[in-house]
């Protein structure tokens, strides 16, 4: 691989138990800045598992026990002085379903602004104007403006996914982290989602878990093929797909396409 | 020898022995529970229609609003209904608070270990203890070892300690209820534990936590055992209407004490009396469950997900 880009993500033999199943064996793994990276493998393969290292969601469940290091732009996050909080304002995380919060379209995305500044540091015009960016970038804010003050939960699934996307963009993060964002929405949908992907990767650093080979070579920079809890393979998406180095990756890439 | 041959129907899609029977079933299943709600309705009915009738000549504003006369035998209940409410309104200060912070505490906070499933399990039990043993408790903890003596102060204690159990449930249960994927959500912005529960988690469950208060608030005026030894008395002068005849330090009357004196202890009270101090009684804890109903599906319709 080129050295010349800037790394976003690095783990360094990164093993994870949940209780006593390893879920996750010596991951080494660089992840560049400004692309997007496509983790694919076989369910229950540890997609899921990786990624929630990135923003230390896996200790939301009990028994979780995590051996190596993650360090973003640099710094380890699972140094004891990292904050969580501020972790989590750097690293957005788009799950499976769609999950707006049961508030108005406008609120959903406020959110975040709202929990992170003291009291009269934002003024409602300095807000609504982040509000109308945020939507902008993930082009929703044409559909939805006549109704900001209408239900993020009554929106189509396509506009909620979007909609959950854009509440993170206030906080200004540098990683976009997504587990399967399109398995809910039908092919037009994803077809949506995959271009705001692409305009997205100019600002930020997106991994993405994808059991879906077609959408990894559409749309990813680079892919990383897990197999078991390991990491078998990480190169650009081409090389990836056409001369695997792994006979596993191959296998599997040849599998899914019959 | 032909078990297993589907039985054959004369024509394509017409019910077939089997499944006629499985409807006939069905029906008779509709009609049973249909009986059995309705036969729960009719008591309630029949009992508040009783009520009334024989209640119907002492059924005056002014039998609401008017001091007992003659010795209990005449005059209103006014001294008794506002000591229900100072004893239901102090006890609810003091339960609700401490009933929702410990079920937001054991919902959200507390990791599953012993204690906190014995600390579930004591509450789950608590709830299903008798008001009489509350209130030989109430003697012993209010009255006699924090020296509050017999009143109000001591009654609204001891019926705080009988409603908590059930606040605190409600609580947890209507916390648990919230859909998890809505504490991810914001959770995954950075927000804290109490962040989420003041922004998303308790405008969510508000209208479970006030269903299982206002329940509360019925057997709270409704229980006769926990205020008799600790707080109630046969009688107490009062002016006609005084919003504020009550000092928490003295002892106050109450409705469902009251209702249990003049049936049992003074003899020679008119009938109809009786039977209105009954309706008052029943009508307080009807109002409070219709509030809680309206309240609910008012919630309900507001909250869509
Ligand atoms: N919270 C959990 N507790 C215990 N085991 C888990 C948990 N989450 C995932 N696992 C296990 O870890 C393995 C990897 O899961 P996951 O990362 O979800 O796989 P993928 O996303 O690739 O399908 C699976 O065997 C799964 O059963
Ligand atoms: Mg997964």
């Amino acid at each position: 691989m080129e050295q010349k880009t800037n790394i976003s993500i690095e783990t360094d033999n990164l093993s994870l138990w949940y209780g006593k199943f390893q879920a996750l064996y010596d991951v080494s793994s660089r992840i560049s800045q400004n692309k997007i990276t496509a983790l694919i493998g076989p369910s229950g393969c540890g997609k899921t598992t990786l990624l929630r290292c990135f923003n230390r969601m896996n200790e939301r469940f009990a028994n979780v026990h995590i051996n190596g290091e993650v360090k973003i732009t640099g710094k380890n996050i699972y140094d004891p002085d990292v904050s969580l909080i501020e972790l989590r304002k750097a690293v957005g995380m788009v799950f499976q379903r769609p999950n707006p919060m049961p508030l108005s379209i406008y609120d959903n995305v406020a959110f975040g602004l709202r929990i992170h500044t003291q009291a009269g540091r934002i003024n409602r015009a300095q807000e609504a104007e982040a509000v109308e960016k945020a939507l902008q970038e993930v082009f929703l804010f044409d559909q939805v403006k006549d109704h900001l003050k209408k239900r993020g939960t009554d929106l189509l699934l396509e506009q909620q996914q979007k909609l959950c996307i854009a509440r993170l963009l206030p906080l200004k993060p540098s990683i976009l982290l997504m587990d399967e964002p399109c398995s809910a929405l039908d092919a037009e949908a994803t077809e949506a989602v995959e271009d705001l992907l692409r305009t997205l990767k100019e600002k930020f650093t997106i991994v993405i878990v994808t059991h879906n080979m077609a959408q990894a070579r559409r749309i990813s920079d680079e892919s990383i093929y897990m197999l078991k809890g390991q990491l078998i393979e990480h190169s650009r998406t081409a090389e990836l797909f056409l001369t695997p180095k792994d006979k596993r990756t191959e296998e599997y890439i040849e599998g899914r396409y019959g | 020898m032909n078990n297993h041959q589907p039985e054959i129907s004369s024509a394509l899609f017409t019910a077939t022995v089997f499944t006629r029977k499985k409807q006939r079933m069905q029906r008779i299943v509709g009609i049973v529970f249909g009986i059995m709600a309705v036969a729960i309705l009719i008591p309630l009915f029949v009992l508040v229609t009783y009520l009334i009738i024989r209640a119907w000549p002492s059924l005056t504003w002014d039998f609401l609003t008017d001091v007992p006369k003659n010795g209990m035998r005449g005059g209103g209940i006014w001294p008794a209904l506002v000591g229900t409410i100072y004893t239901v309104t102090f006890s609810l200060l003091i339960a609700v608070p401490i009933g929702v912070m410990a079920g937001i505490y054991l919902n959200e906070y507390a990791k599953d270990s012993w204690f906190t499933r014995i600390v579930n399990m004591a509450v789950v039990n608590l709830a299903g203890v008798p008001s009489i043993v509350h209130a030989l408790f109430g003697v012993g903890a209010f009255v006699l070892f924090a020296g509050m003596g017999k009143s109000i102060i001591s009654a609204s204690f001891t019926l705080a300690i009988m409603t908590l159990p059930v606040i605190i449930v409600s609580t947890t249960e209507a916390l648990a209820s919230v859909p998890r994927p809505f504490r991810t959500a914001c959770w995954n912005v950075g927000a804290s534990k109490w962040q989420t529960i003041r922004t998303i988690v308790l405008p969510n469950s508000i209208s479970g936590i006030l269903t299982g208060v206002i329940l509360q608030v019925c057997r709270a005026a409704g229980e006769t055992a926990p205020i008799m030894f600790t707080g109630a008395v046969f009688f107490k002068y009062v002016q006609r209407g005084d919003f504020f005849p009550y000092h928490l330090n003295e002892q106050c009357m109450a409705l469902s004490y009251h209702l249990h004196t003049i049936s049992t202890q003074v003899p020679g009270v008119p009938e109809p009396m009786l039977y209105a101090t009954a309706v008052v009684l029943l009508g307080f804890v009807l109002i409070f469950n219709s509030f809680a109903i309206v309240l609910r599906v008012y919630m309900r319709n507001r909250k869509k997900w």
